[in-house]
C-alpha cells in the first residue's frame, strides 16, 4: 500500500480562531478514510486546505510526494483530486449533463479553432465528453431527467450529480463532505454501495460524515477532530471505543 | 497528469482564505432544506443559448442506448429545438439578405448596416456578460480601439482597410489583456466600476492624442466595398460569421467553462477550471469581436471621433444583451436589432422618441424580465 495523501501538522487560523490545530493523517491508494467530529471541529476547513480553497497557516500537504500548498484549487484538481461540497454546489441553471461535463473539462482535447471550425477533433471530443457524462450518471444511478436543469432535480438526486461530476474528473483521491446529509434511509444504503463501487475503481476516498453507521461500515480508518485538534486516528472499532472520542461526542453528559 | 499545474502568485500574506464562499460550517439540516428549496424553485432558465446536440455523430446503437436510459415521459416538442435555432438563424440571415430588395434607399441601407454592426457588438458583449457573467460597463472601449487602430493605420500608412485587420486583432487582444488582467482578479461589482472607468479612459485618450485626431477624429477612412449595397452585404456576412463563431464558442469546452464560472466559481475551480484564465479568455474574445465591429464601423462612416464611443454606447449594447436574453444568441441578435432600429422607427415623434424608447424598454423588461428570447439549458437528447 502506497501513501497517496499525507497531511502533517496542518494548522489554520482565522484571526484568533484556530480552526485546525495540528492535524496529521494519511490516506493510502484506494482506501476509505473518514474524518469525523462535532460541528465546527474543522473538518470542512481541512478539506478546503487540501483542495487549495484555504491557505493553511502551517503544515504540509503532500500528494504522492508533491506539495499541494500554495496551489490554486484548479491546480490541485489537475493533480487528481476531486471533491464535493457540504452545501451542494451544482451549476443549478445548467443541464445535469453539463454539470457532469465539467468534470471532464481537463480531459478534453479541443482548442478554440476546433470549436470555431467544428473539426472532427471537436466532434469527437464533444461526443466522448457526453458519453463520459452519461457513463458517470449511470454509475451513480441517477434516475431523474439528465437533460434538464440540475436545480429541478430532487435533493437526493442533486447529491448524486455532484458525485458524478467529481468522478468525471477521474480523480485518484475523492473528498466527500457529508454526502449522506439530508438523504433518507434508502438513499443512504445506495450511497454506501456507491462508495464501495468507487473504491473498487481504485479511487481513494476521504469522507466527512456524521452518520456513524455509514462511517463504521465503509471506513478502513477514522480520524476524529474536536475543536481543530486531532483526538484519535485508527480502525473504526478502536475509535468507537476510545474514551476521548466518546467524551468529545457526548460532552459532559458522560460524567453526569 | 495532463496539465501542468501552475502556482498561485505569492505576495498576498494575509490571504489565508482564498474563498469565503467555500463551505463554511453549516448544519446538515440547514443544507438539506436549502437544497430542497433550490430544487423546488420553478422559474425559467437562463443558460445555454443554442443547444446543438453534442452526440449528433453518435451511431444508432448509441441512440437506442440513450432511449433506454432515458425511459419514457419526455415531451416530444423539445426534440425540435435544435432545428428551431438552426432555422431561426437561417431565417434571420435570409431576412437580412432580402431587406435591400424591399427598401434600398441610402438612409435605409445605412440604418440596416448600423444595426448589423450593432448585432456584432452585442454578440461580443454576450460572451463576456451572458456566457461568463462578467458585468462590463465599458465595452465600447474595444469598439473604439478597433475603429481607431484601423482608421489611423489606413489613413496614415495609406493601407486598404482589410490590411489593418491583423493589426486590429493584435491590438484588441493586447487591450483585452491590459484591461482584463488586473480587473478580472476583482469581485464582479468592482469589475463593473473599473470597466466603466476604462471605457472613459480610452475615449478621453482618443480625445487628447494627436495621432487620433483629437476631438475632431479621423476623416477619409477608405471603405471596404464599392457601393453601400455591397458594403451592407459584406457587413451581413461578416456579422453572421461573428454570430456563428460566438455561438460555436459557447457550445465548446471554453464556452462551458464560461458558464461554470458564471454559475459557481468555486465549483468550477474544484473541477479544474482555471477561473482567472477562463475569464480572461472571455474578455479577450469579447475584445476581438468589439474591435472587428469597430473596423466595420470605421468603414461604414469613413470618419470616427470620440463622440461615437461614449458610455451611452456601452449602455446600449448592454441593454441589447439584457433585452434579448443574456447568454442567448438569437436573443441578443433580436435585442440588438430592436435597440438600433427602434429609435429610427420612432424618428417621426421627434423629441418624444427617446422618451418612448425608454418607456418601451421598461415595458419589455417588466413583461419579459428573462429577455425576448431567453437562453435555455434544456438539452435536446
Ligand atoms: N471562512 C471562514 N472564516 C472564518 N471562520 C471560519 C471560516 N470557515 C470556517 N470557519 C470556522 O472554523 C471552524 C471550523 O469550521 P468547519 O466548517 O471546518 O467545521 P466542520 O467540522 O466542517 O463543521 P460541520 O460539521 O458543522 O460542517 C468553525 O468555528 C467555523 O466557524
Ligand atoms: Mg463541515
Amino acid at each position: 500500500m502506497t501513501t497517496l495523501l499525507s497531511v502533517s501538522d496542518l494548522r489554520l487560523s482565522f484571526g484568533g480562531l484556530l480552526a485546525i490545530d495540528g492535524l496529521t493523517f494519511s490516506v493510502n491508494e484506494a482506501e476509505v478514510v473518514s474524518v469525523i467530529g462535532p460541528n465546527g471541529a474543522g473538518k470542512t476547513s481541512a478539506f478546503n486546505c487540501v483542495t487549495g480553497f484555504y491557505r493553511p497557516t502551517a503544515g504540509q500537504i503532500m500528494l504522492r510526494g508533491r506539495s499541494l500548498r500554495g496551489l490554486r484549487p484548479s491546480a490541485v484538481a489537475a493533480l487528481g483530486v476531486a471533491r464535493t461540497f457540504q452545501n451542494l454546489r451544482l451549476f443549478g441553471e445548467l443541464s445535469v449533463l453539463d454539470n457532469v461535463r465539467a468534470g471532464a473539462h481537463l480531459w478534453l482535447r479541443q482548442n478554440v479553432l476546433d470549436a470555431l471550425l467544428h473539426t472532427p477533433r471537436y466532434r469527437r471530443s464533444e461526443r466522448e465528453c457526453t458519453e463520459q457524462a452519461h457513463h458517470w450518471l449511470d454509475f451513480v444511478g441517477l434516475r431523474g431527467d439528465r437533460y434538464g436543469e440540475a436545480r429541478h432535480l430532487p435533493y437526493g438526486e442533486q447529491r448524486r450529480v455532484e458525485i458524478a461530476r467529481a468522478l468525471a474528473r477521474r480523480p485518484d483521491l475523492l473528498l466527500l463532505d457529508e454526502p449522506a446529509a439530508g438523504l433518507n434511509h434508502g438513499e443512504k444504503t445506495e450511497l454506501l454501495d456507491l462508495i464501495r463501487r468507487i473504491q473498487a475503481l481504485g479511487v481513494a476516498i476521504v469522507l466527512i460524515e456524521h452518520d456513524m453507521g455509514l462511517v463504521m461500515e465503509v471506513s478502513e480508518r477514522v480520524v476524529v477532530l474536536n475543536f481543530g485538534k486531532e483526538i484519535a486516528d485508527g480502525r473504526p472499532e478502536d475509535v468507537r471505543r476510545d474514551p476521548a472520542v466518546i467524551e468529545a461526542y457526548l460532552g459532559s453528559d458522560t460524567h453526569a | 497528469m495532463t496539465r501542468v499545474p501552475d502556482t498561485t502568485p505569492e505576495g498576498a500574506p494575509e490571504d489565508t482564505v482564498r474563498s469565503t464562499a467555500a463551505d463554511t460550517a453549516e448544519s446538515t439540516g440547514g443544507s438539506a432544506t436549502a437544497g430542497a428549496a433550490r430544487a423546488a424553485a420553478p422559474d425559467e432558465a437562463t443558460g445555454e443559448a443554442v443547444n446543438e446536440t453534442t452526440n449528433e455523430a453518435a451511431g444508432p446503437a448509441r441512440k437506442t442506448a440513450e432511449v433506454r436510459r432515458r425511459g419514457a415521459g419526455r415531451p416530444p416538442t423539445r426534440a425540435s429545438r435544435l432545428l428551431q435555432n438552426r432555422w431561426a438563424g437561417l431565417a434571420g440571415l435570409l431576412v437580412a439578405l432580402l431587406a435591400p430588395f424591399v427598401n434600398a434607399t441610402p438612409y435605409a441601407l445605412s440604418v440596416m448596416t448600423s444595426a448589423a454592426i450593432f448585432v456584432m457588438l452585442a454578440a461580443g458583449l454576450n460572451i463576456v456578460v451572458g456566457y461568463c457573467g462578467l458585468l462590463d460597463l465599458g465595452y465600447v472601449a474595444f469598439f473604439a480601439v478597433g475603429a481607431y487602430t484601423s482608421g489611423v493605420l489606413a489613413t496614415r500608412l495609406d493601407l486598404p482597410l482589410v490590411a489593418t485587420v491583423p493589426a486590429v486583432i493584435v491590438v484588441t487582444v493586447v487591450a483585452g489583456i491590459v484591461i482584463g488582467a488586473p480587473t478580472l482578479r476583482l469581485r464582479s461589482d468592482y469589475l463593473a466600476i473599473v470597466t466603466l472607468g476604462f471605457g472613459e479612459i480610452i475615449r478621453i485618450t482618443a480625445n487628447n492624442l494627436d495621432v487620433t485626431g483629437g476631438p475632431s477624429g479621423i476623416y477619409g477612412i477608405p471603405g471596404l466595398a464599392g457601393s453601400p449595397v455591397a458594403f451592407y452585404y459584406l457587413t451581413v456576412v461578416v456579422v453572421a460569421l461573428a454570430v456563428l463563431g460566438a455561438a460555436r464558442l459557447g457550445r465548446s469546452r471554453i464556452g462551458r467553462a464560461w458558464r461554470f464560472v458564471r454559475e459557481d466559481e468555486d465549483a468550477a475551480e474544484a473541477m479544474g477550471v482555471h477561473t482567472y484564465r477562463v475569464k480572461l479568455a472571455a474578455y479577450i474574445a469579447g475584445a476581438v469581436w468589439g474591435g472587428l465591429a469597430g473596423v466595420l464601423f470605421a468603414a461604414h462612416l469613413s470618419a470616427i471621433s470620440p463622440g461615437s464611443f461614449t458610455f451611452l454606447q456601452s449602455a446600449l449594447v448592454l441593454m441589447a444583451v439584457v433585452l434579448g436574453g443574456m447568454g442567448s444568441i438569437p436573443g441578443v441578435v433580436i435585442g440588438a436589432i430592436v435597440i438600433s432600429i427602434l429609435p429610427e422607427i420612432l424618428r417621426d415623434l421627434a423629441d418624444y422618441r427617446f422618451f418612448l424608447f425608454g418607456v418601451l424598454l421598461i415595458a419589455v423588461m417588466l413583461l419579459r424580465p428573462q429577455g425576448l428570447w431567453p437562453a435555455r439549458s434544456k438539452e435536446v437528447p
